[in-house]
C-alpha cells in the first residue's frame, strides 16, 4: 500500500485522471447547453464516434491534429443541426431521436472505419505543451503542466461556459427557456432559435470530445467511445447542470478510474478483484447521482418540446 | 506386352494414390457458404480478424457480421444465416453460446462451430473450438522475461475469462520461469481502448520496460508503449504494423487449420459434435517474430526452445 504513495504513483493517478477526464468534460460542458435550454440529446455517444472518426480519419491522410479537430467540430456542427432539427423543430421525442442519432453515429463511423481504413493505423498525437516555469515544479509540474495542448483548452473551456451561461443575455435567455420557455416567449425570447444554438453548441463539444479522444490515443476502434457520452450525459446532472460541477464530476470520474488502475499495477487490488474493482467509478458516479439529485432540480422545462399557446 | 502391362498399371495406381493425396490435401470450398458473428471488428487486429482471416486463407468469401457486442444482436445475425441455410455458421465469441444452444437445436440441418469453448451442448450440429493461448503467452514471458532489464513487465487484460485469461496465466507463467515477475491488470472491458492506453501508462509510470495485452482495445495501449519506449509482444494476430519498432513478436491465431477440418466434415454429413483446438503443435497457433526487430539470440533461442519444450511435453504452461 506504501507503494501508492510515492511521488510517481500520485503523478501517475492525478495525470492520468486528467487525461481521462478530458473528453467527459469537453461532452458534458456541450450536452449543459442543451439541458439547460431544455433539451436532452441522449446522441451524444453518436457524436463522438462521428467526431472521433472524422478527426482520426483527417490525421491519418493530412498528417496534422489540428485539421483533425476542425473536422471533428464540422461533424459536431451538422450533427447538432441534426439533433436540433429532430429536437426542436419536429418535436421529436428527445429520448428515442438521441438513442437514433447514437444508433447513427456507432454504425456510421464503424462502417466508414471499414471501409475507409481498414486495419487500425497509428496517428499522430496532439503535441504536449510543458507550460514554461510551471512544468518544472516537482509533483506539480508533471500533474498539471505536461499535458498535450487540447487538455489546457478544455479547461479553459470551463470559465468561457460560466461566464457564457451566467453572465451573458445569451446566457440568460438559455436558462429562462429552459425553466419557463412560455414566458421567454412572452418576453420576445425565440424560444427555437435559442434551442437550435443550444444543441449546436451541444453537438460541436460533442465532435470535439470524439476528435480530442481518438487523436490523443492516437487510434481509431469501432466503438472507441465505449459508452463515454451517456456517461457525460450522467455527469450533467452530477455536476446539477453547472459548469464547475461538472468538471468536479468529470475529475472525479477519471481520477477514480486512474487510482483503481494504479492499485491494480502496484496489486494493491489483487487480480481476483479487478473485474468488481472495474466498476467502482461507475458506483461512485451512481451515489453521487443520488445525492445531487435530492440537493438541486433539473430545469423545469427539460425533455419538454415547445409550441407557441399550447 | 505383359512388361507393358506392368508398367500401366504401375502408373495408374501412381496416378490413383496422387489423386487420393491431392483429396486429403485440398477440400474443395467452391459451393460452401460461410457466416461470421463476431463481437468486435473484422479488421481489430485481434479475436475477431483471426477468424476472418482464416475463412479467407480457405478462399472462401464469408458473410460477416461484425461489431456484435451485444449479445442480442448476435442471435438476431446468427438467426438470420441460419435461416437463409448457410452451410456452416461461426459464432465467433464465447459470450454467444447461450443463444447459439438454443438457436443450433431449431435449426438441426445447418452446422454452426462456436469459440473459444470446449462445449457443444450435446448437439450434433455444434462444433466448438478454442485456442491454446496459454502457450504462447509462456513462449512470449519466457522471452519478456529476457529482455526485460528492469524486470518490471506489465499485462493489459480485457476480462478475467476464457480465451483472455488462458493467455495472461501462460505470459505470467512463461516470465516466472524465466525469472521474472509479470504483473496483470484487467481493465474489466473488451472495448475500452482509453482505460486500456491509461493501464499502460500507468505501467510504464511504475517502470515497467515489456508489455503485453489481449483482446481488441490493446490498441491504445500498444500506442503508448511506442511512445514510451516500451517492447510489446501481441496474441491472436500479427501487431508488427501498429508499432514496428516495438512489437517483438505476436502469437497469431490460424483457425483454419481446424477450419479445414470442420467444413471437410460438415461435406461428408457430420454437422457437428467435437471439439477442436489450435495449438503450437498443430500450428493453429504461430509465434510471429518482427524480422526487424534486433532480438538478441539467447533471447530468441529461449523463445524456441520453449515452443519445442511445450510442443514435445516436457514444458507445462499451467
Amino acid at each position: 500500500m506504501s507503494d501508492l504513495f510515492t511521488q510517481s504513483a500520485i503523478v501517475a493517478v492525478v495525470a492520468g485522471g486528467i487525461r481521462l477526464a478530458v473528453p467527459l468534460l469537453v461532452a458534458s460542458l456541450g450536452e449543459t447547453y442543451g439541458q439547460r435550454s431544455g433539451v436532452l440529446n441522449l446522441g451524444v455517444d453518436g457524436i463522438m464516434l462521428l467526431g472521433a472518426f472524422g478527426g482520426y480519419y483527417t490525421v491519418l491522410k493530412t498528417g496534422s491534429p489540428w485539421i483533425g479537430l476542425l473536422v471533428g467540430v464540422g461533424i459536431g456542427v451538422i450533427m447538432g443541426l441534426v439533433s436540433a432539427l429532430m429536437a426542436v423543430t419536429l418535436k421529436a421525442e428527445q429520448g428515442i431521436s438521441g438513442i437514433g442519432v447514437f444508433l447513427f453515429g456507432l454504425g456510421f463511423s464503424d462502417l466508414l472505419f471499414q471501409k475507409w481504413v481498414g486495419t487500425p493505423r497509428p496517428i499522430t498525437k496532439f503535441p504536449k505543451l510543458d507550460i514554461p516555469g510551471l512544468s518544472d515544479i516537482p509533483w506539480l509540474g508533471e500533474m498539471f503542466f505536461q499535458h498535450s495542448v487540447v487538455i489546457y483548452l478544455a479547461f479553459a473551456a470551463i470559465p468561457l461556459s460560466m461566464w457564457v451561461i451566467n453572465k451573458t443575455t445569451f446566457g440568460m435567455n438559455i436558462r429562462a427557456v429552459g425553466e419557463n420557455p412560455e414566458a421567454a416567449d412572452s418576453l420576445g425570447v425565440s424560444v427555437s432559435r435559442i434551442r437550435w444554438a443550444t444543441v449546436t453548441i451541444g453537438g460541436t463539444l460533442a465532435g470535439i470530445a470524439g476528435a480530442i479522444l481518438a487523436i490523443d490515443l492516437g487510434i481509431f476502434q469501432q466503438n472507441i467511445t465505449n459508452a463515454q457520452g451517456f456517461i457525460a450525459i450522467a455527469l450533467v446532472y452530477f455536476g446539477a447542470w453547472r459548469p464547475l460541477g461538472i468538471m468536479l464530476g468529470s475529475l472525479l470520474y477519471g481520477l477514480v478510474n486512474a487510482l483503481v488502475l494504479q492499485m491494480k499495477v502496484l496489486e494493491i487490488i489483487p487480480t481476483d478483484w479487478s473485474d468488481i474493482a472495474a466498476m467502482t467509478p461507475a458506483v461512485i458516479t451512481i451515489l453521487a447521482l443520488v445525492v445531487v439529485a435530492t440537493r438541486f432540480s433539473p430545469p423545469s422545462a427539460l425533455t419538454k418540446p415547445f409550441t407557441r399557446g399550447a | 506386352m505383359k512388361r507393358k502391362f506392368i508398367w500401366v498399371a504401375v502408373l495408374a495406381a501412381f496416378a490413383l494414390i496422387a489423386a487420393a493425396c491431392g483429396g486429403d490435401d485440398e477440400v474443395d470450398v467452391s459451393d460452401f457458404r460461410v457466416a461470421i458473428v463476431a463481437p468486435s471488428a473484422s479488421n481489430d487486429l485481434a479475436f475477431t480478424q483471426s477468424i476472418v482471416d482464416a475463412v479467407d486463407a480457405l478462399g472462401i468469401e464469408p458473410a460477416v457480421t461484425d461489431g456484435t457486442f451485444v449479445v442480442e444482436d448476435a442471435a438476431a445475425a446468427i438467426r438470420g444465416y441460419a435461416e437463409e441455410g448457410y452451410d456452416l455458421v461461426l459464432a465467433h465469441g464465447s459470450q454467444y453460446g447461450g443463444s447459439l444452444s438454443e438457436i443450433a437445436a431449431e435449426f438441426p440441418e445447418v452446422s454452426f462451430a462456436w469459440g473459444t469453448s470446449a462445449e457443444t451442448f450435446g448437439l450434433d450440429n455444434v462444433y466448438s473450438y478454442e485456442a491454446a493461448s496459454d502457450e504462447g503467452g509462456y513462449v512470449m514471458g519466457v522471452m519478456a522475461a529476457g529482455l526485460s532489464s528492469t524486470g518490471n513487465i506489465g499485462v493489459v487484460g480485457p476480462v478475467e475469462t476464457g480465451d483472455a485469461k488462458l493467455y495472461v496465466d501462460g505470459f505470467i507463467a512463461g516470465a516466472a520461469s524465466a525469472g521474472a515477475t509479470a504483473t496483470a491488470v484487467y481493465t474489466g472491458s473488451f472495448s475500452d481502448v482509453a482505460l486500456a492506453s491509461e493501464t499502460a501508462q500507468s505501467f510504464a509510470s511504475a517502470g515497467a520496460d515489456v508489455l503485453t495485452g489481449t483482446a481488441q482495445m490493446v490498441v491504445g495501449a500498444v500506442g503508448v508503449a511506442n511512445d514510451e519506449g516500451i517492447l510489446w509482444f501481441g496474441t491472436q494476430a500479427n501487431q508488427t504494423e501498429l508499432a514496428p519498432n516495438i512489437v517483438v513478436a505476436s502469437q497469431v491465431y490460424h483457425w483454419e487449420v481446424i477450419l479445414e477440418d470442420i467444413i471437410e466434415q460438415v461435406q461428408d454429413g457430420q454437422l457437428g459434435g467435437e471439439i477442436y483446438k489450435i495449438t503450437l503443435d498443430n500450428e493453429g497457433l504461430v509465434i510471429e517474430f518482427n524480422e526487424d526487430f534486433d532480438l538478441p539470440d539467447e533471447v530468441r533461442q529461449a523463445g524456441e526452445d520453449a515452443i519445442e519444450g511445450i510442443k514435445d511435453g516436457s514444458i507445462s504452461t499451467g
